[in-house]
């Protein structure tokens, strides 16, 4: 393990791709090739696409590429897409978008399935930046899987986070809710040729207007709201992604001016302290629980209403805090 | 702990359009529980290998109708062995006459799914012959 973390610090793109792996597949001494790298980390710039399916946004990821490309900085992706709750296998379709790029040194895209995550993003994310991180990528953009209205966990892993909306999606409620409308650094009104692009244009400013200041993040910080026209057009529709690079480029800025890129990092740090302690308590309980056949008693008692979920939950977190080791072994 | 899956890309060399085939294998892989990555049309060989290094796979499905895969499967795995990948299985599918059969052998495709092949029977094939990197 400490051999694959000192290929991806060499910049070795497989071994990268296996550390991301290795971390999807949770196998055990990884975090020692984490260790390796963990040091050389939080350079880049992480932006964070989401939306609903379909509204574009692995177009505007591969078009996104080719504006940074110009600039000549590197580009890391991590495109996300849903694992089956069925079969647990996963078709990973993003990468279609953004084929032009497959042999561009400067580009690195991986896919992950979401391995019943349920966030929008997999657990492996916040790792994945990570390793993208020390291979020097000056971007690293992680498109979530389409998402609904409550897919937020991508705010504790991108410094700018762009939500991509679609004219025809629901009436100006929608826009009101909590959740993934309130994330949003940059709005992007995309396929804003369709019908219905000028009112959801309008709902969305509103929303903005009535928002800003309000989230403690927002110092200033007037989210905008973009215009992007038709993928069959073009030059015009890599215009208005040059200006959406721009802007995220501002953004970062902004971030940087107001030193708020601290509080980011911060709270990425807490999200990724809470994910370790999840996997190194409750899953290894978890699974002893589930091989032990002990998950299936339960489940027959709680069927029959013997016993309730919550008193079960209780005895089995009692059994094992008992069993928790005193402070100076842990 | 540990949950390996077997991941495989799923690509289509070359100048053909007719990926109805290589979308059945996408839905029938996703529901054998591999995660497959689909490129879609027109890959050029370097394109592929690429992305099967980026994407970490332990199998490349080629699909290639045009009647090119004499020179595109082969290609592919050439690529990838220069890369110092030759661990990553290369297998091909479509309308592949016999006599071609041992030249892609030899250059280093390790099955060939010709039409007939039923979806259990290359999912299975899959689950015997390949298995996730360590």
């Amino acid at each position: 393990m400490k051999e694959l973390g000192k290929r991806v610090l060499a910049g070795d793109v497989r071994a990268a791709s296996r550390l991301i792996r290795n971390l999807e597949d949770q196998i055990a001494d990884t975090y020692i090739a984490i260790q390796e790298i963990f040091k050389e980390t939080g350079k880049s710039h992480v932006i964070g696409i989401t939306g609903a399916p379909g509204a574009g946004k692995s177009t505007l990821t591969d078009e996104l590429i080719c504006a940074y490309r110009s600039q000549e900085k590197s580009v890391g992706v991590l495109a996300v897409d849903p694992t089956s709750p069925f079969t647990g296998g996963a078709l990973l379709g993003d990468r279609i978008r953004m084929l032009r790029h497959a042999e561009d040194k400067g580009v690195f895209v991986r896919s992950l399935a979401t391995r019943g995550a349920m966030g929008g993003i997999s657990k492996a994310v916040g790792e994945g930046i990570h390793v993208m991180d020390v291979l020097g990528k000056d971007k690293i953009i992680v498109e979530t899987v389409g998402v609904g209205q409550q897919e937020v966990e991508i705010i504790n892993h991108a410094h700018t986070v762009i939500v991509v909306l679609v004219p025809g999606m629901g009436d100006e409620i929608q826009a009101l809710k909590a959740g993934l409308m309130e994330i949003a650094d940059i709005f992007v009104i995309n396929k804003a040729d369709r019908d219905g692009a000028g009112k959801l244009y309008k709902e969305t400013m509103n929303m903005v207007q009535m928002s800003r200041d309000k989230y403690g993040i927002a110092k200033g910080w007037t989210t905008p709201v973009l215009l992007v026209e038709s993928v069959l057009e073009p030059h015009k529709f890599a215009e208005s992604v040059t200006k959406l690079r721009d802007k995220i480029d501002e953004h970062y800025q902004f971030l940087v001016d107001h030193d708020l890129i601290s509080e980011r990092m911060r709270r990425k740090t807490a999200a990724e302290i809470s994910e370790a302690l999840w996997g190194a308590i409750l899953a290894p309980i978890l699974e002893e629980v589930e091989s032990s056949g002990e998950m299936q008693r339960m489940i027959d008692k709680s069927l029959l209403k013997e016993v309730d979920p919550y008193t079960l939950a209780d005895e089995v977190a009692k059994r094992y805090l008992k069993e928790r080791p005193t402070s100076s072994e842990a | 702990m540990a949950n390996r899956r077997i991941r495989i890309l799923l690509a289509k060399p070359g100048l053909d359009g007719h990926d109805r085939g290589a979308r059945v294998l996408a839905r029938s892989f996703r529901d054998a529980g591999f995660e497959v990555i689909y490129t879609g049309c027109h890959q050029t060989p370097e394109q592929i290998a690429a992305t099967a290094l980026q994407e970490d796979v332990d199998m490349v499905g080629l699909s290639c109708l045009s009647g090119a895969h004499n020179y595109l499967y082969p290609q592919v795995a050439k690529l990838l062995q220069e890369a110092g990948a030759g661990d990553i299985v290369v297998v091909g599918g479509g309308i592949i006459p016999e006599k071609d059969m041992p030249g892609l052998y030899a250059s280093g495709l390790t099955a060939l799914f010709t039409p007939g092949a039923t979806l259990d029977s290359i999912n299975e094939w899959i689950s015997t012959n390949v298995t996730p990197k360590e």
